[in-house]
């Protein structure tokens, strides 16, 4: 089966800084990968030049086995590639549905529409709301996003991800910042993801990493350290010593 | 947790976007009219100043698509009505008298600046946006100074005559056409502006403003919607300026000036950026204390308009709801 998302030796340099180096790994459909590693390993850097946010030194992106590496990030996203961010990035005054509707209408290609009114399409009225319902947020329709509590706003983060319907998801630290016992209807959303969608998960709490993913690529100092199932990450020596600690 | 109260209006820039549902875009333009229409009978002697604000709206209008909808800070865009009124009064001198075509031309002139200087502008943001802004009205200003033989140089463009309007209705020294024509144009624009706003697209652009990185990550083409509103904004612009040509028969420098790009910001904060409507407000208020403070003393009727923006921006408008609503419910 060929790869959704191919990294072959992504480099990435911020002065005399030498953030990630010689990336390449490959995400496949259904494929739930969690990219690890300490503080300033890179993890952030790697999902913005994925994402098109920062462009690469060198390397290649290949999505669905087209090179996306010079594509804007628009054109990036029409091709299937979707994330949320560490720090929440939304419409703070933008109605939840609002929010969810106006990826709909981009997922449509529908924003260059300058006639009719955004309450003029049903079926994306009706999308948005069963969105809003399969993540508990139906009632909160009408609220301004910033007046949701965190927990809340780190589910619209995913679900205006899944809106755009990607092959490929790039989580960055879904649960940062979320206390714990908050973090249930975020777990149950990410559990929910669809079988088919190959996702890319930054994420410190271990726990959660051993529980979803099916495969571990560990980052240090911007290189691929080890790259494997979870329980070979578990005990790789090399692991334990530079991230995992005892 | 957060609760089902709405958020407060303050918070709230894009009025829209807190409510489920838009408002019809017919609704607002149509009270504009019957109030347009209302000024007109009932002021049958002040057709002059009706037609100024008229006018003033329009611009005003077209800068809040800019900054209030679109978040783009600007004190350039004297250089889109100038552009739209020159372009008008150059064709009436030199081509032909009929105001619909000399309107059209000057929708035409303000959207091909407004679409040139986008695509080179709209790449920056912020206060680079905005230094650069004054700098592309500065270098039109200067332009139309050196071209005397087409502009009039300091001295203005005058000498056209305008036509009469739909063949039929000549422009009368009362001034009654001019102002009913200028109402027209602005409910039409307003209505459009309107429909504009509540589209998909406008919905975009309201995100691109709110958070650009957001809309980036959605797969919004952030730079080419940027540059489309700019593009409409520069034809209403364009189109008050080419009003301004047509109904004062003379365009002076002062329509390209940085001191047009300023009063036109000041009007749209004092009304309220980002609804459309608080351009209307702030367009008529200016404009009404402009002219009666300014007849009252020529010298000093800035201070009034000084004054009341300090309390407009200092004084929230929701706080002052709350006791206006205090207020009133103390008297029941």
């Amino acid at each position: 089966m060929s790869a959704l998302l191919e990294l072959r030796s992504l480099d990435k340099r911020f002065g005399g800084l030498h953030v990630t180096r010689g990336v390449s790994f490959a995400l496949h459909a259904g494929d739930r990968v969690a990219l690890i590693g300490p503080n300033g390993a890179g993890k952030t850097t790697l999902v913005n030049q994925i994402s098109g946010v920062l462009p690469c030194d060198s390397g290649e992106i290949r999505l669905r086995g087209e090179d996306v590496t010079r594509l804007s990030q628009a054109r990036r996203v029409r091709a299937g590639l979707a994330r949320t961010f560490q720090i929440t990035t939304l419409a703070p005054h933008f109605a939840v549905q609002r929010q969810i509707e106006l990826a709909l209408f981009e997922r449509e290609g529908l924003t260059g529409a300058l006639w009719r009114s955004v309450d003029a399409y049903p079926a994306l009225r009706a999308e948005a709301q069963g969105i809003l319902t399969r993540f508990g947020l139906r009632g909160h329709a009408a609220t301004a996003t910033e007046d949701l509590a965190y927990g809340e706003q780190r589910l619209i983060e995913m679900a205006l991800a899944l809106a755009l319907r990607p092959q490929v998801l790039l989580l960055d630290e879904p649960m940062a910042g979320v206390p714990k016992g908050d973090g249930a209807r975020l777990l149950a959303a990410l559990d929910a993801l669809p079988s088919d969608l190959a996702v890319l998960i930054i994420e410190h709490d271990m726990d959660l990493v051993f529980r979803f993913a099916n495969r571990i690529v560990v980052l240090a100092e911007g290189a691929v350290l080890a790259d494997g199932a979870p329980d070979d990450i578990r005990r790789d020596p090399r692991v334990r010593a530079a991230y995992l600690g005892n | 947790m957060s609760t089902m109260t709405p958020p407060s209006a303050l918070a709230a820039p894009p009025a829209l976007a807190t409510a489920p549902r838009c408002a019809p875009a017919w609704r607002a333009p149509l009270v504009l009219l019957v109030v347009g229409l209302a000024a007109c009978a009932l002021l049958p002697d002040q057709f002059g100043l009706l037609t100024r604000i008229f006018i003033t709206v329009l611009f005003v209008l077209s800068l809040d698509l800019v900054v209030g909808i679109g978040g783009l800070a600007t004190l350039g865009h004297a250089a889109l009505f100038g552009t739209g009124a020159y372009a008008a009064g150059i064709f009436a001198l030199q081509v032909q008298p009929d105001p619909l075509v000399g309107l059209l031309v000057g929708i035409a002139a303000g959207a091909a600046l407004a679409a040139l200087s986008g695509a080179f502008l709209l790449r920056y943001q912020g206060f680079t946006f905005l230094m650069l802004t004054i700098a592309v009205s500065q270098i039109l200003l200067s332009l139309a100074q050196k071209a005397r033989r087409w502009t009039g140089g300091d001295d203005g463009l005058s000498g056209f005559v305008m036509g009469p309007l739909l063949g039929r209705f000549e422009f009368d020294l009362e001034g009654r056409v001019a102002a009913l024509y200028a109402l027209a144009v602005l409910v039409l624009l307003f209505y459009l502006a309107r429909r504009l706003v509540d589209s998909p697209f406008g919905l975009a652009v309201r995100g691109i403003h709110e958070n650009r990185a957001r809309m980036a990550a959605l797969g919004t083409p952030v730079l080419a919607r940027l540059w489309l509103l700019y593009t409409l904004a520069g034809a209403i612009a364009g189109a008050a300026g080419a009003l301004s040509a047509q109904t004062n028969a003379v365009v002076g420098m002062d329509s390209l000036s940085f001191a047009l790009s300023a009063e036109a910001l000041v009007m749209l904060i004092l009304g309220g950026a980002g609804r459309l409507t608080g351009a209307l407000v702030g367009a008529t208020v200016f404009t009404v204390l402009h002219h009666t403070a300014a007849s009252i003393n020529p010298y000093h009727w800035l201070f009034v308009v000084g004054a009341l923006l300090m309390l407009v921006v200092l004084v929230s408008p929701a706080k002052a709801w709350a006791w206006l609503r205090r207020r009133a419910g103390a008297v029941q």
